[in-house]
């Protein structure tokens, strides 16, 4: 097994404390409780230096394979996967699976059956179905990262998007965090939902009611149609990406009309509090959810950074996992 | 000829019969029952202290695999599976491989049924041809080759004007439309109940007012064209309040509901289980206990096993590319006892549910306790334990929505026309 981690990394590297993250899998972040969202968030911090003394890890999950199996296409979340399990020293596999074919799951337990058999350590899995993660950790013996699966939850994104809030306001509970847009069809917006009303956040979320999900105010957090009222006081405030099939499937009439009442522009913004920071999960409709204007406004946006820390979430996240893996070993 | 059966120191329930005595079966008739009968000789004697006698279940909803999807369901693992669950007879959907949209096939069905020798079929004609919901299929001529009623299956009859021209024209052969009530533009790619479980899972809802939505238009249909409405799997509160007052208003509408609707909730579903993926979808607890309610208070006709055999492969799926659709053959009565043992069901309304009114909704003369009936019989003991655990059921189809779960009331035996089948 990897020595620890060389004298000069962070704290948290070094620290052989409890570990509050004890499952085999990360699949949602529903259902973790504050000690492990907090240790993760520490553990991504140290990432966060780490990275930036330009140091890195390379012997921490040396021998490991991960695997990127990606049922969706994804370049973004999927290079950060990549380069997060190459700066700790993991031999990284990317696969593609085309989601042309007719039967999906078909591909799903014979893509399963084929990772046992080449001993993946850590699988990263984007698929367009609900659950399909949930699905394959019940039949492969690889710890299995939910990397967004359908409209249920992307938990990675979640942590980066706290981390970033974390960095940015100095802490998370207490802040007024609105999410905006098509929550209906995001996963984006469910993960953030649990992580963020965990750690004691007042969440909104903000759009037409044809994309708001049935009963989501049981979830915690309170509804609004109105962007102004929404963003009125807010201290983030979180975009998502629309896409263009909810207009052909008739859930908005237009573009024009979804920018004019829940697009993000510079006015709009004006309603949250001064300081407030706008957060996107990429990639980016400018124009149609945000104005480039408040899109590239380098006091406001955030979304530069949350691509940062998505690396340093995912270092934390394969170290964690692993860590289970490390122990039984030694 | 069969030797007589006498079964002694029984109870014997049946609609209106409900005794503590013996039932001797001559020539596959009851010959005759009563608290103490004499032995005739020759005749095989079971004694089953504490257990209860009841007609063989009717069941007036079950999808069989064939034909076209004997992966699933043979009709011969279907007949083992019902004899163990005391069925003797059983009406199959007609929405398979081909559809039952044509006379050969409806007295195919019937005779595959009587080879069984512990199964009749009581084949559903299809309403549309191929069960496409286009053109109305031959209903008069399926009528006369035997079809009891007519239905499109798990597949809505959509528009309004069809659904109003298949009540019209089934109504002149004197048959019934059994409706799945589910308005397919709000249902289409749903794959649970609309609610904050729904929501939290990321998956397509279909709301409760998608089943009332239909079931509102189709008593105006049936009061519009007086034809025979019957609702099949009924799962909301909202629609059961609507055939409350259709009933009380003196119309021709009939309704069953099937064990998951009273015995389940979405919960079942918990972290994807694709097992408990059915269609209607499980529905929230306050829809679960308005089941219960219609159930006890007459609004509901019969309990139904609404068995659809998936294979395991039908089922490894993400969630809402599964197959819905749960067994059911083998846990029809143990479920339905469960809310007889808590107390929701008397258990003599329990089994009229189960035989006598589905019986008389299909238009058959069986499911009775009578001198001169058809000796279709179940035998069983009300307080045996057991568990319900798939890839140990009887027959093919193992995707029960009950796996795991531990039940009271065990089937010691079952007799078609006198003839011991199970047991």
């Amino acid at each position: 097994m990897p020595k620890m981690p060389p004298v000069d990394a962070p704290r948290m590297l070094r620290q052989r404390g409890p570990v509050f993250y004890r499952q085999k899998h990360l699949l949602a972040i529903e259902g973790l409780e504050p000690p492990a969202i907090s240790q993760l968030l520490d553990l991504s911090e140290s990432y966060v230096l780490l990275n930036r003394s330009g140091k890195t890890q390379r012997d921490l999950l040396r021998g490991r394979t991960l695997i990127n199996l990606f049922f969706e296409d994804s370049t973004r979340t999927r290079t950060s996967f990549e380069l997060a399990g190459k700066r700790l020293g993991a031999d990284v596999i990317n696969m593609s699976v085309s989601t042309s074919s007719v039967n999906k799951g078909e591909t799903l337990i014979d893509t399963a059956a084929t990772l046992n058999a080449m001993h993946c350590d850590l699988l990263v899995v984007r698929h367009d179905q609900s659950g399909a993660p949930n699905l394959l950790s019940r039949i492969v013996d690889a710890a299995v990262i939910n990397a967004g699966d359908g409209t249920h939850e992307h938990p990675t994104q979640a942590l980066l998007d706290a981390l970033t809030i974390k960095r940015r306001k100095g802490r998370i509970a207490g802040l007024i965090v609105a999410i905006c847009g098509d929550v209906a069809h995001s996963r984006v917006a469910r993960s953030n939902i649990h992580l963020l009303t965990t750690m004691g956040c007042q969440v909104r979320v903000i759009g037409p009611p044809t994309l708001i999900p049935a009963e989501v105010a049981d979830l915690g957090v309170t509804v609004f149609h109105d962007m102004a009222r929404g963003l009125a006081g807010a201290d983030v405030v979180m975009m998502l990406r629309l896409q263009r099939e909810r207009m052909s499937r008739g859930q908005i009439p237009s573009a024009r009309e979804y920018f004019r009442f829940y697009g993000l522009d510079a006015e709009k913004l004006t309603q949250a509090k001064s300081d407030a920071i706008v957060m996107h999960p990429g990639p980016m409709n400018r124009g149609v959810e945000i104005d480039s204007e408040v899109a590239d406004d380098p006091l406001r946006s955030v979304i530069k950074e949350q691509v940062e820390m998505g690396v340093a979430v995912r270092m934390a996240v394969l170290d964690m996992l692993s860590r289970g893996h490390r122990r039984n070993e030694s | 000829m069969n030797p007589d059966t006498l079964f002694s120191g029984v109870r014997i329930v049946g609609t209106g019969v409900d005794v503590l005595g013996d039932l001797l079966v001559h020539d596959g008739l009851i010959a005759d029952f009563g608290p103490s009968l004499g032995r005739p000789d020759g005749a095989t004697v079971i004694e089953a202290d504490g257990a209860i006698l009841c007609p063989g279940l009717v069941d007036m909803r079950a999808a069989l695999g064939e034909p076209g999807f004997e992966y699933r369901e043979t009709i011969a693992s279907a007949a083992v599976a019902a004899a163990a669950g005391g069925i003797t007879t059983l009406a199959a959907l007609p929405d398979t491989q081909p559809a039952i949209d044509d006379p050969a096939l409806v007295q195919l069905l019937r005779t595959k049924g009587d080879e069984t020798g512990s199964l009749t079929i009581l084949p559903y004609g299809a309403v549309t041809r191929g069960c496409r919901g286009e053109e109305l299929a031959e209903i008069g001529l399926l009528r006369e080759a035997g079809a009891v009623a007519f239905t499109d299956g798990s597949r809505t009859i959509g528009p309004a004007r069809l659904m109003r021209l298949a009540l019209s024209y089934a109504h002149g052969f004197g048959a019934r439309i059994v409706q799945h009530p589910e308005e397919p533009s709000l249902a289409t790619g749903g794959a649970a109940t609309e609610s904050e479980q729904a929501t939290r899972l990321g998956l397509p809802g279909i709301p409760a007012a998608a089943e009332a939505i239909i079931v509102a238009r189709d008593i105006r249909l049936a009061e519009l064209t007086g034809g025979a409405v019957h609702f099949a799997h009924v799962s909301t509160g909202e629609a059961l309040a609507l055939i409350r007052s259709a009933k009380a208003a003196g119309l021709t509408v009939t309704c069953d509901t099937a064990p998951p609707y009273f015995d389940l909730n979405e919960t079942s579903i918990g972290d994807f289980r694709t097992y408990a993926k059915l269609s209607p979808p499980l529905r929230k607890e306050h829809d679960r206990k308005a089941v219960i309610a219609a159930l006890a208070d007459g609004t509901i006709d019969a309990i139904a096993s609404d068995h659809q055999p998936r294979d395991a492969d039908d089922k490894r799926l993400p969630f809402a590319l599964a197959s819905a659709g749960g067994s059911g053959l083998a846990t029809l009565l143990a479920i339905t006892l469960a809310h007889v043992h808590n107390g929701s069901l008397p258990l003599p309304s329990a089994i009229d549910l189960l035989t006598a009114r589905p019986a008389s909704l299909l238009g058959i003369q069986t499911g009775r306790i009578a001198k001169g009936a058809v000796a279709d019989l179940c035998l069983f003991d009300p307080d045996r334990i057991w568990k319900v655990e798939s890839g140990k059921l009887p027959g093919k189809a193992q995707n029960t929505p009950f796996d795991g779960r531990a039940l009271e009331g065990v089937v010691l035996g079952t007799w078609k026309r006198g003839k011991r089948v199970f047991g």
